[in-house]
């Protein structure tokens, strides 16, 4: 029933979908206003039946409806209610519908904000849209519809993969979408306003609110899937550079580039076709990330489901859409009389400007590695795949130049700044960092020939976003967020540099000695929860002259699907992570255990999360000034 | 003009892009395997990873009828999938299963198979990879069914080995 119910409501919003677009363009041809209110109507109806849809399948899953097919391939009537919940986007069809919500409230809520703006800008806006929603919904229920049904109705379901089932998981997915929809919204509204030829800062202005929101949550979305990794998977580190990592962070590299030059075209109304292309970059990066990870083109852990007809369909859909906008962009824009041959090369522009060829730099760095393996399989059958090497290679040495102008840029005025700001104490502060960072390094050890000139550029940005907070003329939100991402920097470079890992078989009552600290493995109990069994594991780890710190990891064995998960249990204090993590080696009493020194890890999300509050910050600041 | 120049070489590099996915997607849901076969396997020395002795592939023990040599590494995550079939593979009795481990670390290499089981009878260390580039390996996972008899390679896998192709291994050994 509920199945039925659900389907159905997708069929609706089809309807509706079509409806809105026929109406929509009529209106903007006829340059008519009538037919707004009726538009109006059938965009809350279409939210409507898409959250009657999605409610439906959130009901089978927590009711544990079998009937289902979705709901028996990932659940389990023992599972916490929670994640049952969280279930429903743990699979590939349940996270489609997600996306189609979240596009659709977007929609809704554009509609809503927007009263002010001009009309055909607002229609040509809810076409673009409605053909994407239109794209989903074809897609879902061609290809991936939730609401299969079973017969004979089995009794118990498969259960959702365990190593999902985590918190930091069940929130990822929906925040990361909420980031790439959010870019679905830029796009349209960008082409809407190519054609309405109103890209000005008026137009900016209004959009801006959009570019923050999404990337707010696309960097929300990207941390917490690193937490997750993190935490759960074990492996002791928070990325990987697997291609799914990589495909969350190109369009984050965009957008960062899209958040600055915006601000341009919004106080100097300027850049425009830059804004437009950024846009059009956004989203096409998010959508390419969806069908690199759906259709199994790229192998990762997070692929769901390896079928090629979904991939097609996604890809001709990507490329509907982006030829659509190639289009568009080349009919309706006209060449700029103020371009950015027109900035003075000391200014903030030229500042934003800068920001955005680094931007586009890293973007194509991780691009390059991400697709490079699938065009060298097409074109010579060769398989290889694209290690964390490869990207810190192409990546670190242009990060010192990069902190270098990141520590003056944000100071800068707008059209035209003096050179006056590099002056004497600025080198003065240069030196100590450079000196102050050379004895670190040289007393811990490490040899690395980029360490010193990194950590010390990286002290010198987080000295210089330290002092930009004292300046009254830049704005409160870009100094929280340019001090957090020079603390997240640091903090990245002293953890990737100073981590230490040791790796050992043990068996109970063993002791070994690693960097001056004693780990003992003392027990091990057996316990039994809902869903699970674990083994937990005792361990104590003691320094001289500091109170001795307890560990339990454990082992979980799931019953349904039955699967052995490693949690990690970590110890996280102000300065360093300490990070055990044990697995069973079979048939045997000997355990193989890995012990991890990891400093500065909480403040890489400490400053994530301040990276993100300073965006947040921006929009709550630009409403309360509208 | 020059729009419209830009247009077209845009427009070509989204066309060919295009192209290529398409390829790609329909390449991919099949492992390509390279047809090396009746290829004479040379023999190549290396270092065992448990027993640190430096041993001969080609070993004179090696009396049953098939050798698989598998090609492996700890960091990669195929191997982890095909893991399984490979200890079923091991326990068919005409087959010694052998490992070369791909530029690994060996404590990381030890400890999955500690964790994920041993099948391999010898595992023998490949830490720059040259002995891999010697055999013709395209990467890691990599799969060489050898016959002992005739020193020949009969049949090569390449990426990880699944339910069919344990299969097409064992049917193989019987034939």
């Amino acid at each position: 029933m509920l199945s039925h119910l659900g389907f159905y409501s997708l069929v609706f919003s089809i309807f509706f979908s079509v409806c809105i677009i026929f109406l929509s363009s009529r209106s903007v041809y006829n340059k008519v206003s009538k037919n707004v209110n009726i538009i109006y109507s059938l965009i809350f109806l279409q939210l409507f039946f898409v959250v009657f849809s999605f409610s439906c399948l959130v009901t089978a899953f927590l009711i544990s409806d079998f009937s289902n097919i979705t709901v028996y391939n990932n659940s389990h009537t023992t599972k916490p209610i929670f994640y049952k919940f969280s279930g429903v986007w743990g699979n590939h069809e349940g996270s489609l519908l997600l996306w189609l919500l979240v596009l659709t409230f977007f929609l809704f809520l554009f509609f809503v904000n927007s009263k002010k703006q001009d009309l055909k800008y607002k229609l040509l806006t809810v076409i673009f849209q409605e053909i994407i929603i239109l794209g989903f919904l074809l897609f879902i229920i061609i290809t991936s519809n939730p609401f299969y049904y079973l017969n004979p109705i089995p009794k118990e379901g498969l259960g959702l993969n365990p190593i999902l089932q985590d918190p930091a998981l069940a929130i990822h997915p929906p925040i990361l979408y909420l980031g790439y929809v959010g870019s679905s919204l830029i796009f349209s509204s960008s082409l809407a306003a190519t054609v309405n030829k109103s890209v000005n800062s008026n137009w900016a202005k209004d959009v801006k609110i959009w570019v923050f929101a999404s990337w707010i949550f696309l960097t929300l979305g990207i941390m917490l899937g690193s937490v997750w990794a993190y935490y759960e998977l074990g492996w002791g580190g928070f990325w990987f550079w697997d291609p799914v990592e990589n495909v969350s962070l190109m369009p984050w590299f965009c957008l960062t580039a899209l958040l600055h030059t915006i601000l341009v075209l919004e106080k100097r109304n300027s850049l425009k076709n830059w804004t437009i292309i950024l846009s059009i970059a956004t989203f096409s990066l998010s959508m390419s990330g969806t069908f690199l990870v759906r259709s199994g083109i790229l192998n990762s852990i997070h692929t769901f489901a390896n079928d090629p007809s979904r991939g097609l369909f996604i890809l001709v859909f990507l490329f509907f859409l982006i030829v659509l906008a190639i289009i568009i962009f080349f009919l309706f824009t006209e060449d700029e009389k103020n371009t950015s041959k027109g900035f003075f090369l000391i200014s903030k522009e030229s500042a934003v400007l800068i920001n955005n060829w680094f931007m586009m730099y890293f973007l194509s760095v991780v691009l390059i590695g991400t697709v490079y393996p699938i065009f060298l399989e097409v074109f010579t059958d060769e398989k290889i795949s694209v290690g964390a090497p490869f990207f810190q290679k192409l990546m670190i040495p242009f990060l010192i130049p990069f902190f270098i102008f990141m520590s003056f840029g944000p100071r800068l005025k707008w059209i035209k700044d003096s050179l006056k700001k590099l002056n004497y104490y600025q080198i003065t502060i240069f030196i100590i960092t450079l000196s102050a960072s050379y004895l670190i390094v040289k007393y811990s050890g490490v040899k690395y020939l980029f360490s010193v000139l990194l950590i010390s550029t990286s002290l010198f940005l987080v000295y210089n976003s330290l002092r930009d907070i004292l300046i009254k003329s830049i704005q409160f939100p870009q100094k929280i967020s340019h001090f957090a991402f020079s603390i997240l920097i640091l903090s990245i470079l002293i953890n990737g540099i100073y981590s230490k890992e040791f790796n050992s078989n043990m068996k109970v009552g063993d002791e070994i000695v690693f960097m001056d600290k004693k780990i003992k493995f003392k027990s091990i109990n057996f316990e039994e929860e809902v869903n699970y069994k674990l083994l937990k594991g005792n361990f104590e780890v003691s320094e001289k002259g500091k109170s001795a710190m307890v560990f339990n990891p454990e082992i979980r064995i799931y019953n349904q699907p039955v699967i052995s998960t490693s949690e990690a249990d970590i110890k996280t204090n102000l300065f360093n992570d300490n990070f055990i993590v044990f697995t069973l080696i079979q048939e045997s009493e000997i355990f193989n255990v890995r012990y991890q020194h990891k400093p500065f890890m909480v403040w890489i999300w400490i400053s994530i999360v301040l990276l993100a509050f300073g965006g947040a910050f921006a929009i709550f600041k630009n409403e309360k000034k509208n | 003009m020059k729009k419209k120049i830009n247009f077209i070489i845009i427009f070509s590099l989204i066309i060919f892009i295009f192209i290529t996915f398409i390829i790609g997607l329909n390449k991919n849901s099949t492992y390509t395997t390279a047809n090396i076969k009746n290829v004479n396997i040379e023999n190549f020395k290396s270092k065992e990873l448990f027993s640190d002795e430096i041993i001969n592939f080609i070993n004179p023990n090696f009396k049953k009828k098939i050798t698989i040599l598998n090609i492996w590494a700890s960091w990669c995550l195929p191997c982890r999938t095909e893991h399984e079939f490979l200890i079923n593979l091991s326990e068919n009795k005409e087959v010694i299963l052998v490992g070369l481990n791909y530029k690994d670390k060996t404590e990381n290499a030890k400890s999955f198979l500690n964790e994920l089981g041993n099948p391999y009878e010898k595992v023998l260390i490949d830490d720059k990879g040259l002995i891999s580039i010697e055999l013709g390996a395209f990467g890691v996972p990599e799969t060489y069914i050898i016959n002992n008899q005739e020193k020949k390679i009969i049949k090569k896998y390449v990426g990880p080995i699944d339910e069919i192709k344990s299969k097409e291994i064992e049917s193989l050994v019987k034939s």
